[in-house]
């Protein structure tokens, strides 16, 4: 059964404990619930949980591990000379699950029973030849056929004992729970301490998320770096990959290229920004202020490749026309320029509502007392609000700069894919993030130093915005203590 | 201030100079008055500019993309020749379907030609090759199926809509004209010549285009026929997966951090981790769904179920964020109320505390998707940028199914070298930003309507 009908079969039982929890615990009293610890809904939800949580997890936790466990065999069954590097290993496992996808597939559309599944040799002609008419892709070598028909037989069985397992879990659980369930079992306390742990489960999904994010970018850095040395990595200045070796593959022109962007978009949000948000707070009526955040505020929920588009097709093409190509400082469609202004304009709502909070929250008796001294209101936000609201505002900004690093549509399309370091504002230059998205979309190679490098690069994204967001927040947490 | 101070006789020099009324201001309250105007003028400016991009951005996607609904179709009579079409001659589709889709293309040429001599219209450089691209090759396929679909059309003369080439149709939206004609190989002017004068004669006809919501994406020289159907498909698949695995998750953490959580060491880690989540670029979300659902857990790739887990993973700690800000404005008292008149922690917060918050929870959801939606950069690594013309099957099995989603769609046909793939991209951000009004839309209309102040 698969793991999906499995899940469905589990819940259906689990209604069904519930129904004959309730009933046996009515029953257990004879209608007379008051002599119950607990009410009766909970007799129903202690035996629903017995029931679909430890089955649940079995099935989670199988479907995880059942793809390892598989691999480690069928590796054990492959010759040792294939298995040698880890180049060829990868392919040739690959090579096993393709072929095994495809007798399962030939199966399920007639081309070849199960029994001629399950015994294809690579001498079996007329069945290859079925499968070519099929447009089924199987691999010839006869070890990588065996591996695969291993796979195939593994999966099932371990499907097999999958089904069997959790379905007696399931039982199992109810029965348990149909069997306390006594006027004197406290249900409740029960029910609560489970939910209470499912609670706490949900809540680690958020270490396990970072955990993921750390393992699987350190990993393959780890990897990255015994292919390629890492003082060429961090202190190249030369980014030249080839698939076909003797790559140059040196960070900084990437990372020239997503510093000098990121400022030419804080150039642009940061003034744009904190004086709209200095106007919201400060001076508008209460009706403008109603109207306009909202509208600033559109510009956030705008998906980034709507201002990739607006990038190349809009902003490029105008600043290459009126600016680029009259003052002969480039030609190029994508520029710094173009990702920088598009980018800014999208860093403004970050910008402005984050500073507004921060503005608002200084308090009122500050602009009071200059006001009272005589200052003009700019002159009390020049002198008194915004030097108080500083280090907030700092934050704010350096949140909106950890957004400008990581942001990726927008260089993707508005940047280009030149990667050079150049002082010059109007070519097209590259981003960390688009080599990223470069070297990983397509098909991947993990072995070859020009995909893994993709890993090292999101392994220096990662650092240096968390490094940006952890400063930021505790200054912003830091300047709130300060008021309240 | 005492007589005795004010008596004090003045340094010569300090005196201010005399005014003639209190009312006319000195020049340094002129100054200060104006550096005022200035600031505020700075602020309205900053707000003008910021109103004013959005409207650029706004009105430079509308005006390019409005043109992708609507789709110029040629009308013209073409004999399905039973001998082409049916060699068999019975009529049977399973033989019928042995017949290639050029041998199409041969009929509804056959059909051009036969329209230009009986319209006995003469046009210098018209040649074949003119009249053999004014067609989509898309419309042969299309002409095929209709055929396969109903095999009692064989022998007629039908008059179907074909599908023009995208120069053609662009000719008519202003994209392409006579001059860019002549350096395009793709058409030429005698071809634009013979499309006005099909125009002038009703034989072609631009109308709305639900093909553009419907159809799967086309191959790179067929842009006209290029559809969203397979997109809006794989997101929707997407939001599902999101919307069933965050929101009881995300509720559930938010209730344990917000309700019962202790303050101690993993807690504190728990919220370091969701505020620092918050803010991890999108992409390495990406190098996760790749490093650990495709080549870890074996996932197949280009499937909804891999986008689904990424963009559920990026979309909690927003949810998380979102629902514990709900929490928090549900005042302690509805709390106290009931553990007072006896209910445990678990029955205030799930029977009293919870269905208050429900209206903020919702809200905070559905603007988390509408993030989640518009998200492209992570699917790019898991390969859902693959080119895929299948429509995936329903669910379960059609999660795991190649799909595309729409920004990527987006993102895909702006790689493409034609123009009329940019036109396109235009028309689907259209759908796509209309998609996430609805959702903003709704999510304002729970929060009005349901939202309670205490």
């Amino acid at each position: 059964m698969p793991p999906f009908w499995i899940m469905i079969s589990v819940l259906a039982l689990a209604a069904c404990a519930y129904v004959l929890g309730r009933a046996r615990a009515i029953r257990s009293v004879d209608g007379n619930t008051r002599r119950l610890h607990s009410r009766p809904g909970y007799y129903a939800w202690n035996a629903a949980l017995f029931t679909a949580v430890p089955a649940l997890m079995l099935l989670l936790v199988w479907t995880l591990a059942q793809p390892l466990a598989v691999n480690q065999v069928v590796r054990g069954h492959l010759p040792a000379d294939v298995m040698a590097d880890a180049e060829s290993r990868s392919l040739v496992l690959a090579d096993v699950q393709r072929t095994a996808r495809g007798l399962t597939a030939a199966v399920a559309r007639g081309v070849l029973s199960a029994g001629e599944a399950a015994a294809l040799g690579a001498d079996d002609a007329p069945a290859m030849d079925r499968l070519a008419e099929a447009d089924i892709e199987i691999a010839k070598t006869p070890e990588v056929l065996a591996a695969a028909r291993d796979y195939r037989r593994i999966n099932s069985a371990a499907g097999r004992v999958l089904t069997g397992l959790a379905l007696i879990l399931a039982l199992g659980g109810m029965a348990f729970a149909l069997m306390r369930t006594t006027p004197q079992f406290r249900a409740r306390n029960v029910v609560e301490q489970v939910v209470r742990g499912l609670l706490i489960l949900c809540s680690l999904i958020a270490i396990a998320t970072t955990v993921g994010i750390v393992l699987s970018l350190v990993f393959e850095s780890i990897h990255f770096f015994r292919l390629y040395p890492w003082q060429d990595f961090f202190f190249g200045t030369e980014w030249t990959p080839s698939f076909g070796g003797g790559s140059k593959l040196g960070m900084l022109p990437l990372l020239w290229g997503t510093l000098y962007i990121s400022l030419i978009a804080l150039l642009v949000a940061v003034p744009i920004g904190l004086f709209a948000a200095i106007y919201m707070s400060e001076y508008a009526t209460p009706r403008v202020r109603t109207w306009v955040k909202p509208v600033i505020e559109v510009l956030a929920g705008i998906p980034t490749i709507v201002y990739g588009l607006f990038a190349l097709v809009t902003v490029g093409p105008l600043i290459r026309d009126w600016i680029a190509i009259p003052t002969g400082l480039g030609s190029s469609n994508s520029s710094v320029m173009t990702a920088g202004i598009v980018m800014g304009i999208m860093l403004i709502p970050f910008v402005s509502s984050l500073s507004d909070d921060i503005i608002n929250a200084v308090p009122q008796s500050l602009r009071d007392g200059s006001l009272g001294l005589g200052s003009t209101p700019s002159e009390t936000i020049r002198n008194v609000v915004l030097p108080a609201a500083l280090p907030g505002i700092v934050g704010a900004i350096l949140l909106a700069a950890s957004r400008a690093i990581g942001e990726t549509m927008i260089v993707v399309l508005g940047a280009g894919a030149m990667a050079k370091i150049s002082p010059n504002p109007f070519e097209a230059m590259t981003t960390i993030t688009v080599k990223i998205v470069g070297q990983l979309t397509g098909d991947n190679d993990f072995a070859s130093p020009e995909t893994l490098v993709a890993f090292a690069l999101g392994l220096t994204l990662f650092v240096i915005t968390l490094g940006l967001n952890v400063f930021a927040l505790y200054i912003v947490r830091k300047y709130r203590e300060q008021y309240e | 201030m005492t007589d005795a101070a004010s008596q004090l006789p003045r340094p010569v020099g300090a005196v201010p100079p005399a005014r003639k009324s209190l009312l006319e201001p000195d020049a340094r309250t002129r100054r200060r008055n104006a550096a005022e105007t200035r600031f505020r003028a700075y602020g309205i400016a900053a707000i003008a500019v910021a109103v004013a991009a959005l409207a650029w951005l706004l009105f430079a996607i509308l005006s390019d993309g409005a043109s992708a609904f609507r789709q110029t179709y040629a009308t013209i009579p073409v004999t399905l020749d039973a001998a082409v079409v049916d060699p068999k001659g019975n009529r049977d589709p399973a033989e019928m379907s042995k017949v290639l889709t050029l041998s199409y293309g041969k009929l509804l040429m056959d059909g051009m030609k036969s329209y230009v001599a009986s319209k006995n219209i003469q046009i210098d450089g018209l040649d074949d090759a003119d009249l053999k691209s004014f067609l989509s090759e898309q419309a042969q396929a299309n002409l095929r199926q209709q055929v396969l679909d109903n095999p009692e059309l064989v022998g007629q003369v039908v008059t179907v809509p074909a599908l023009t080439s995208s120069r053609i149709d662009g000719y008519f939206k202003g994209r392409v004209t006579a001059e860019s004609a002549a350096a395009d190989i793709k058409t030429s002017p005698a071809q634009l010549a013979l499309a006005d004068a099909m125009k002038a004669d009703g034989a072609l006809v631009t109308r709305f285009n639900s093909d553009f919501i419907t159809n799967p994406d086309a191959s790179e020289t067929r842009a006209e026929a290029a559809g969203l159907g397979v997109a809006i498909l794989g997101s929707l698949y997407m939001m599902l997966i999101v919307l069933v695995l965050s929101l009881p998750i995300g509720v559930a953490a938010s209730i344990y951090l917000e309700e019962f959580a202790p303050r101690n060491r993993l807690t504190d880690l728990i919220e370091v981790n969701i505020a620092n989540l918050a803010a991890v670029p999108s992409i390495v979300y990406g190098i996760l769904g790749l490093a650990a659902f495709i080549n870890f857990m074996g996932l197949p790739r280009s499937a909804p179920i891999v986008g689904g887990l990424v963009l559920t993973l990026m979309t909690l700690p927003t949810i998380i964020i979102a629902t514990r800000a709900a929490l928090k404005a549900v005042p302690p008292s509805i709390r106290d109320a009931a553990l007072g008149v006896g209910a445990s922690k678990m029955q205030t917060v799930f029977h009293h505390v919870l269905p208050l918050a429900m209206p903020g929870i919702l809200t905070g959801t559905i603007i988390g998707l509408a993030h989640a939606l518009g998200e492209t950069a992570p699917l790019l690594l898991i390969g859902m940028v693959a080119f895929v013309k299948e429509y995936p099957s329903a669910p379960p099995e059609g999660l795991f199914d190649p799909a595309s989603a729409l920004p990527v769609q987006i993102y895909n046909w702006t790689r493409r070298a034609d123009p009329a793939f940019f036109e396109r991209a235009s028309g689907a951000i259209i759908v796509l930003l209309v998609f996430l009004l609805a959702m903003n839309l709704l999510a304002i209309f729970l929060r009005r309507k349901f939202e309670r102040r205490w």
